[in-house]
């Protein structure tokens, strides 16, 4: 074999026919050469191709697609031209894949020992007899605690790092050449994912098996790759390594890409990049990428640029990149105006709320006993200004959704008030409060495409604040419509469309539309862009934020995501299990001293930025409850000082004038700790 | 060129509906169920004017005779005209079905998204009634309310549309529970609506799609077991012509007189037959996956 390539791919197009029997390409004239022992990351948008490729690697096709032209080969093997048979053999052996979601990968009924030998019987030459041994030492290479007593688990009994982890395992188990990761830590927590990341790499290292992850993710992709192929609407559009890709782009659109990534050190709004990229089949003769090229020149629109070679040994599909390699890096995006906060006006005030959701037995009820387990949520006291946006940050199961919902009335608390300017007591249940009440707060959800109903339309589902807040009908109803669609930048002629003929990012405007139209003084932002691709999040945040300045509004804003909390909020608070750990303005949260929990998950974050190493100082496994005394990090805290964490709940210590941190070290004493470790 | 809310909404429903029946349509299994279910629906209209011969006729000379040129079908065993008596022979349990299907389908509906909201203990319980009422065989707590109250109309209509409603309350149940999980069921509740506006605007039109391809298979479930009951001398009366009742009187000569059988068979299985291509089809434009059941 000696020097040939593990890969090839020769101008590969793929796609499929529609109803209309038209050919409409997916993928077009591929050319990409995978060596054996590469760590490649293919990146784009939803859309784009990237995991048609990864899967055409394989072999495999979805039902519709059939291959237009070129071909791909794994190790001199034509894939498309293998039989059934010889595929099986390539798959899952030679060639292994990770999927996305391990925890659905897993067969549910099977314990973890018995799926990673099936994957041994398959796939190795291990005989009966070595395979237990072989299953302990793979689950040991993948770092997980204790395999022995493991291997007699479910998948269910893990936790969804340790079953990406059991999927790699797997993927292992057969030696492979190559392993193809499609999204393989998205939908991790940040700690999960850094250390799942670490992993890959380390593997990557020991083994010498070649990596192609599929991701949306540049700061994945900085981390673990050592060459990135970036893909739009079916194109490879940029090709070469990873500080190239990433540190100076010679295509237009991996520029804007890049510049829609909000950065963890940077407190402004990314550039957003405007329009949508061209459906399957839409693209006309010239450059696929030219309706949103801000460089583009009328040779773009007419002449489609080749792959060509840089100075530098990079591919990239564009006319003009001699001009782009010229360009200065992008600068900072837009800063945010805080000037609207009035520090005097009270918008909403939680006062040592409590949230559980164990329900009371009939007996209790009827006695009014309160159960007397430890609450989900508790011990919330934040005061929210007018004007101002506040971001909640934790990892999944912090219980910041939980605290909207209830702020919204969609879930009862059990302790504590809720205290809406300044004097207005809030009721627990939505049945209880006053229309007036109800409309001045308004929440956005998570993924448009569910919160959204899909049989009616843009006008149906604006009309429906306006009937129940406003009571208006007819020719009232439908130009103030318009007028919040424009707002959004949709415009009225969105008002006939459903839900399914908009995209991700249209289809959030809708809500947010939805949100605004009923003229809300506060407005609950649930992870409002962690459904939709980077530069349309970025599209949002800039909209939430004019919105914002137009209307003087209110933002509670949560998320995973402390880049983007980064980007819009004026203040921080950090939850984990429930609990606060930390708060102050973003400024002061960002910078030490920190609370451990911030620390450890500031280290996590992964930045697009080759250089940026992540600091792993506590394990990623989140308990199923919170503890019920002491401490709530107490079991992951780097930082543990004894056993004063497990009994004593810590004080709230205030380090500045707003910046409180909840810990047991005095935070003089955090700060040095902290500082050392940053040298 | 200002468009209403209203019209903009009836544009829409329309624009599905045609999308529905061309997807239906357009596949042959489709195509094949749309025409049979037509052509009876056809046939119990017009039957009356176009049959050749009296379905009361009897003859004695004609007795069991074979089929010819004149009585296709041949005749049964009081010379009636076999032919005659097929036509006319789904007239009855279409309509008794046709009555009885969207009344099952309407109070199934009610009760089971009724339940899929209210959810916990109350849903608990209320299931396990109609699991009780689901175990017993159809047959049988059937023929005790008709044994009870005697055959006709005005029994066999409410009877059928009581017990093949029950199966209806699962299905209408388990998908308001898909539906209520959903963000805009959430949605609609922070913004303040009453119950009764979220059922009409947010879930009605997302179940619609499955009670309306449940309510296909319920009718042909019906249509068998009315044909069965009219088998067993409890649905149609003699002298009536009805596929049950003919299968029933042409048993006993099967072994040298099949056509008394397999006409009004035939019939039955077709538009049965007929209904369920339908029911899939629509199923599957509407993209709904439905779920292969026993009778119940």
């Amino acid at each position: 074999m000696g020097n040939k390539s593990l890969i090839e791919i020769r101008d590969l197009s793929i796609g499929f026919s529609n109803l209309a029997k038209q050919l409409l390409p997916i993928l077009r004239n591929i050319d990409l050469t995978i060596e054996a022992g590469e760590t490649v990351g293919l990146v784009g948008e939803s859309g784009s191709g990237k995991s048609t490729l990864a899967l055409a690697m394989m072999g495999y096709l979805g039902n519709p697609l059939k291959v237009l032209t070129g071909s791909t080969s794994f190790r001199n093997q034509s894939t498309f031209d293998l039989s059934a048979r010889e595929l099986e053999q390539i798959r899952g052996g030679e060639l292994a894949l990770i999927p996305q979601n391990a925890g659905q990968a897993l067969t549910p009924t099977q314990r973890i020992g018995r799926q990673i030998s099936e994957s041994l019987k398959l796939h190795s030459k291990v005989s009966e007899v070595d395979r237990p041994a072989r299953v302990l030492e793979l689950l040991t290479q993948v770092r997980l605690p204790d395999p022995t007593t493991l291997v007699d688990r479910y998948p269910h009994e893990l936790s969804g790092g340790q079953q990406q982890r059991v999927a790699v395992a797997m993927a292992l188990a057969g030696e492979p050449d190559a392993l193809l990761l499609d999204e393989p830590t998205t939908g991790l927590d940040v700690t999960t994912q850094a250390h799942v990341l670490e992993l890959l790499r380390d593997l990557a290292k020991e083994t010498g098996t070649a990596m192609v992850y599929v991701s949306h993710d540049l700061g994945a992709i900085a981390r673990v790759c050592d060459r990135v192929v970036v893909m739009y609407a079916g194109e490879i559009v940029l090709d070469g390594s990873v500080r190239q890709v990433l540190l100076k782009p010679v295509h237009p659109y991996a520029r804007s890409l890049l510049a829609s990534i909000p950065k963890l050190r940077e407190a402004s709004l990314p550039a957003a990049l405007d329009g949508r990229p061209p459906a399957a089949g839409d693209v006309g003769k010239g450059c696929a990428f030219v309706e949103r090229c801000k460089m583009a020149e009328d040779r773009c629109a007419l002449e489609r640029p080749l792959l060509q070679f840089t100075k530098a040994g990079e591919r990239v599909r564009c006319h003009l990149f001699e001009k782009v390699e010229k360009l200065a890096a992008s600068g900072p995006g837009s800063a945010v105006d805080r000037s609207l906060i009035s520090h005097a006006t009270e918008v909403l005030a939680l006062d040592n709320i409590a949230i559980s959701y164990t329900t009371r037995g009939l007996w209790d009820q009827i006695l009014g006993r309160q159960p007397n387990d430890t609450p989900t949520v508790d011990d919330i006291s934040i005061v929210i200004h007018k004007g101002e946006t506040i971001g909640l940050v934790g990892e999944s199961g912090s219980g910041k959704s939980t605290i909207l919902k209830a702020i919204a009335g969609l879930i009862p608390t059990r302790n504590g008030r809720i205290i809406y300017n300044g004097n207005e007591l809030l009721k627990a249940s939505v049945d209880q409060r006053s229309n007036d009440q109800l409309r001045r707060i308004q929440l956005i959800f998570q993924n448009p495409d569910d919160s959204l109903n899909p049989r009616q339309t843009v006008a149906e589902i604006l009309a429906q604040p306006l009937r129940l807040y406003f009571g208006l009908s007819n020719q009232e109803l439908h130009d103030r419509s318009v007028e919040i669609l424009e707002r959004v930048r949709l415009g009225g002629h969105y008002l006939d469309r459903l839900p399914s003929q908009l995209s991700g990012g249209e289809k959030q405007r809708v809500a947010v539309a939805r949100a605004f139209i009923a003229e809300p003084e506060l407005v609950l932002c649930d992870e409002v862009t962690s459904a939709l691709d980077v530069s349309v999040q970025a599209a949002v945040l800039e909209l939430l934020n004019r919105l914002q300045r137009e209307f003087g509004t209110t933002y509670i804003f949560v998320s995973h995501d402390l880049a983007v909390v980064r980007a819009l909020a004026d203040r921080v608070a950090l939850l984990y299990q429930g609990r606060l750990c930390e708060i102050g303005p973003a400024a002061d949260v960002y910078s030490l001293p920190s609370h451990p929990y911030t620390e450890v998950l500031l280290g996590a974050v992964l930045e697009p930025d080759p250089d940026s190493v992540p600091v792993l100082s506590a394990d990623d496994i989140v308990e199923l409850s919170p503890m019920p005394v002491g401490c709530a990090f107490q079991r992951r805290c780097p930082r543990r000082v004894g056993d004063i964490c497990e009994t004593k709940t810590p004080p709230w210590q205030q380090v500045d004038d707003e910046h409180l941190i909840r810990c047991h070290i005095p935070h003089i004493e955090l700060r040095e700790l902290q500082m050392g470790r940053a040298n | 060129m200002l468009t209403t809310f209203q019209s903009v909404t009836k544009n829409h429903l329309q624009d599905r509906l045609f999308k529905v029946l061309r997807d239906v349509m357009s596949s042959p299994s489709g195509a094949i169920g749309v025409s049979l279910v037509f052509f009876h629906l056809v046939l119990a209209v017009i039957s009356p004017f176009i049959v050749p011969f009296d379905y009361r006729e009897i003859s004695s000379l004609l007795m069991l005779q074979g089929p010819s040129f004149e009585h296709w079908f041949g005749n049964d065993h009081l010379g009636r005209d076999i032919f005659s008596r097929t036509l006319l022979g789904g007239r009855e349990a279409i309509l008794i079905t046709g009555i009885a299907t969207p009344i099952a389908v309407i109070w199934g509906s009610f009760i089971g998204i009724f339940f899929g909201l209210v959810g916990g203990r109350i849903d608990e319980f209320a299931m396990r009634i109609v699991d009780a009422f689901l175990s017993l065989p159809w047959i049988l707590k059937m023929l005790v309310l008709i044994v009870t109250f005697g055959t006709g109309m005005g029994v066999l209509i409410p009877t059928l549309a009581f017990f093949y409603g029950i199966p209806v309350i699962r299905i209408a149940r388990a998908a308001t529970h898909d539906v209520v999980a959903r963000d805009f069921i959430s949605a609609a509740k922070a913004r303040g609506h009453g119950r009764i506006a979220i059922i009409r605007h947010e879930l009605l039109p997302n179940v619609l799609d499955t009670l309306m391809v449940e309510g296909a298979m319920r009718w042909s479930w019906m249509l068998l077991a009315f044909s069965s009951l009219s088998f067993l001398g409890f649905g149609a009366s003699p002298p009536t012509p009805d596929w049950g009742l003919m299968i029933a009187d042409a048993r006993g000569f099967m072994s040298f007189a099949p056509w008394g059988v397999l006409a009004p068979v035939v019939f039955l299985s077709s538009l049965i037959i007929g209904i369920n291509l339908t029911a899939d089809a629509l199923a599957k434009a509407l993209g709904i996956d439905r779920i292969q059941k026993a009778p119940v």
